[in-house]
């Protein structure tokens, strides 16, 4: 009986998704007949943007409840193939959906790190955690651990319980707090470059859609928001990049289309890299790059010297009565000129490795680790390899993507449902490197040659967009005429959103990138915020601070953790915070480090227990954390005090492997868990019976 | 701790219950470390000998692009699809045991 009831859910279910993406279809073509009428661009930017804030505000309110297993976990009868698909909403980021084929643009084969990555984390939730967790059956991660690790009664875990759930609970806020950060910041990017709001409008604006949706129906409202969200993305993508494909190699399948492009494009590389009008550029950055270099090596006379010729050219400028701009000009660099002879060696570096860095000719798309010998090419190789691994382990430690393996109606629908995961996760993935080749193709081909006086609209309207931070920079620097290679300065976000522009299609679909782009960031916005607060809420208030609670408070004090947590993040966000928008790659490697042992130490060894479990969180931690200080310029590192030369965001290839060992060697030193641990392991690893 | 449900037909003893756990864990164990193996050498493999394979080529690619591009993600996919298929049968398995002991 129960097996036809869920049939028969599921099926309502596709029929309204299918209405939906009925309706989105209709809404596209409305918007390019409006279009053709002549709708200026600014309305169709505030339509797609209101037009998808209300929908997730109503899917929101529908599924509104405060009823905890579904605000916690959605009932825990989400089919698989949706929970699928929910997921990989959850999983795909704005820095998936905007920045990562750019990132393989601009990187080429070492890019790919992100994709092998990224979806090899998801064998290691679907064999070694997720369906676990479901047979498990509470709420959270921290819920888990404090179970597996406190061992006195039940699932509560008691005293000891708690250090265990406190530990998880501070690693779960501390990574999901950086990524919701850096998601509702795109939400602003993305919401004042296309409609030109301001940046912190953008952002409340998105956080009033996020907070309507996951406010009023928590986990529920958020998967099926989520689903809306993930079929807003994949159109979003597909249609720009199947049209280039089309352009380029005359096959509507990009993933299979590129291979034929990939040659050409090797071919031009090479052309490029040869080209004597190129060289030129190059040796003007040299130059610059060099001049960086003499001016470094005579500090801090030189930083003196500088100082002294700014202020004279100010003086000059004041002193013939020249123009009110020029007197301006020499006011902003002085004004601009590093304060003491640290400051300037710090800047001076950093300019002369910009210069440097585009003195170089093109690198081989295709071309694993070049490099200009064996050992670098090496460095580079082991790099890669260190990078995957922290992001695969990573993946399988982000509370907000194993938090959805509770919401299914079975272990077997959890199982199922990673593999529509990484499905749907695979639809956009394998299709990014695809988009990176293709545009980078039109790039090199079409763009580069034309004159200064025939540049496409794209070019300039993009070059407009933001103004402090350009997203593309075009500038005739050895004054021929003609765009080199070497004269195009490219920032990787522009790619996906002037996909439509660069092959020619109308605004309309640019709008619609971009409200796929929104989808992607306040998607994973959604699942993180909530994920705090359920930590904050479930794991702090109901088991640690008052568990006689009712379950009518338990869900209003996470309604309102939830708002809190959102207006932190919101404000956080608004300030622009350079520091923490760089760290986000790092929260993989600290998730990793610190869950990934306790995790699956927790359900393939039973010996692991309470002290185990709580050095190897600390000892993971703690690495991580140790080697990102030592080695991340930002944080006061310095780069060449790295280990066997890995970067500091693959620190988890140091911290996952020494929270495993101290796990190992602390649990072994100290008592075996107890009885109640050892039956929870048991019955966690006893398959159902249904 | 949740309550399975109810078990369609008469309860099985204690030790067959537990026989037949074992005998699960044991081959859920042994599916895990295969596919495990399998997962690390597509990783590994396809970084670490990506310089040996660039000169290869499929369909027009470079066979170290390809694969990481697109072949090790879909080799992740069949790995989790050949996880939920087997484990199936495993959990039928599993259930056969209870009833008949086989």
């Amino acid at each position: 009986m129960n097996k036809t009831k869920n049939r028969s859910y599921f099926r309502r279910l596709s029929r309204y998704y299918l209405w939906f993406t009925a309706c989105l279809g209709l809404f596209l073509v409305a918007l390019t007949i409006l279009e053709n009428e002549g709708m200026p661009r600014q309305w169709i930017g505030h339509l797609y943007m209101f037009a998808t804030i209300v929908l997730y505000a109503i899917i929101g309110v529908v599924a509104r409840t405060s009823n905890v297993s579904e605000y916690y976990v959605a009932g825990r009868r989400v089919p698989a193939l949706f929970n699928g698909m929910a997921t990989a909403a959850d999983w795909i980021s704005a820095a998936s959906f905007i920045s990562l084929a750019g990132t393989l643009y601009l990187h080429g084969f070492d890019a790919l790190a992100y994709v092998m990555g990224w979806t090899g984390g998801y064998c290691l939730v679907a064999l070694l955690i997720a369906p676990y967790l479901r047979k498990f059956a509470q709420y959270t991660v921290p819920d888990f651990l404090a179970a597996r690790y406190g061992g006195s009664e039940g699932t509560g875990g008691g005293d000891r319980g708690n250090v265990v759930r406190a530990l998880a609970v501070s690693a779960t806020i501390i990574v999901s707090f950086t990524y919701v950060v850096a998601q509702i910041y795109a939400v602003g990017l993305i919401a004042s470059r296309f409609t030109g709001v301001d940046f912190s409008v953008g952002i409340f604006l998105g956080l009033a859609s996020i907070l309507v949706c996951s406010f009023l129906g928590g986990m529920r409202a958020i998967t099926w928001t989520q689903v809306a969200q993930y079929i807003i993305i994949l159109v979003a993508f597909s249609i720009p990049t199947v049209w280039l494909s089309m352009k380029f190699a005359g096959n509507p399948v990009p993933q299979v289309a590129y291979g034929s492009v990939l040659p050409k494009l090797a071919q031009r590389e090479a052309q490029l890299a040869f080209d004597p009008r190129e060289q030129e550029v190059r040796a003007r950055f040299q130059a610059k790059a060099d001049e960086f270099s003499a001016r470094l090596a005579a500090l801090p006379q030189s930083w003196e010297a500088g100082r002294i010729e700014a202020q004279r050219r100010l003086d000059a400028a004041r002193a013939r009565n020249a123009s009110l701009g020029e007197v301006r000009n020499a006011e902003r660099e002085l004004m601009a000129y590093p304060r003491t002879a640290e400051e300037a060696a710090r800047a001076w570096t950093e300019q002369r490795a910009a210069n440097l860095a585009r003195a170089q000719p093109p690198e081989p798309h295709a071309e694993p680790f070049p490099g200009a010998t064996r050992e670098e090419s090496d460095q580079r190789r082991n790099n890669f390899l260190a990078l995957v691994f922290c992001l695969m382990f990573g993946t399988a430690a982000l509370p907000h993507i194993l938090m959805r393996a509770y919401t299914t109606p079975s272990v077997h629908e959890t199982r199922v449902s990673v593999f529509w995961t990484l499905f749907f996760i695979l639809l956009i993935y394998l299709t990014m490197p695809a988009l990176a080749v293709l545009a980078k193709y039109d790039i090199y081909t079409a763009l580069v040659g034309t004159g200064y006086d025939k540049l496409p609209t794209w070019v300039s309207y993009w070059a407009n967009v933001d103004k402090a931070n350009p997203l593309i920079s075009i500038a005739d620097i050895n004054g021929d005429g003609i765009v080199q290679l070497a004269e195009i300065a490219i920032d990787g976000d522009v790619l996906t959103l002037a996909t439509p522009e660069i092959g020619g299609l109308p605004y309309v679909i640019s709008g619609l990138v971009a409200a796929g782009g929104l989808a992607a960031a306040l998607s994973t916005a959604d699942g993180l915020l909530l994920a705090i607060s359920n930590a904050l809420s479930h794991d702090i208030y109901f088991k640690m601070v008052d568990p006689g609670a009712s379950t009518q408070k338990r869900v209003t004090i996470s309604k309102l953790l939830l708002l809190a947590v959102a207006f932190i993040a919101a404000y956080v966000a608004s300030q622009k915070p350079a520091d923490i928008l760089s760290l986000v790659g790092a929260a993989f490697s600290l998730a990793g480090s610190t869950l990934f042992p306790a995790l699956v130490a927790g359900v393939f060894w039973k010996r692991a227990n309470h002290q185990g479990a709580i050095a190897g969180m600390l000892a993971g931690f703690l690495v991580c954390v140790y080697y990102m200080l030592h080695t991340n310029p930002i944080l006061g590192g310095s780069a060449e005090s790295a280990w066997f030369h890995i970067a500091p965001i693959s620190a988890g290839v140091f911290g996952v492997p020494a929270g495993l060992a101290v796990l190992a060697v602390v649990s072994l030193l100290t008592p075996a868990p107890s009885r109640e641990s050892v039956g929870l392991v048991e019955h966690i690893r006893a398959p159902e019976e249904i | 701790m949740p309550t399975d449900s109810v078990p369609p037909f008469p309860p099985p003893s204690r030790e067959r219950i537990l026989a037949a756990r074992a005998a699960h864990w044991s081959r859920a164990r042994k599916l895990v470390l295969v596919l495990l193996g399998l997962w690390l050498a597509t990783g590994f493999g396809t970084v670490f000998f990506a310089r040996d394979l660039a000169h290869l080529s499929v369909f027009g690619w470079p066979l170290s692009f390809y694969l990481a591009a697109q072949g090790a993600s879909l080799i992740y996919l069949a790995i989790i699809g050949a996880y939920a298929w087997r484990m199936r049968l495993l959990d039928r398995a599993y259930l056969r045991m209870l009833k008949d002991g086989t």
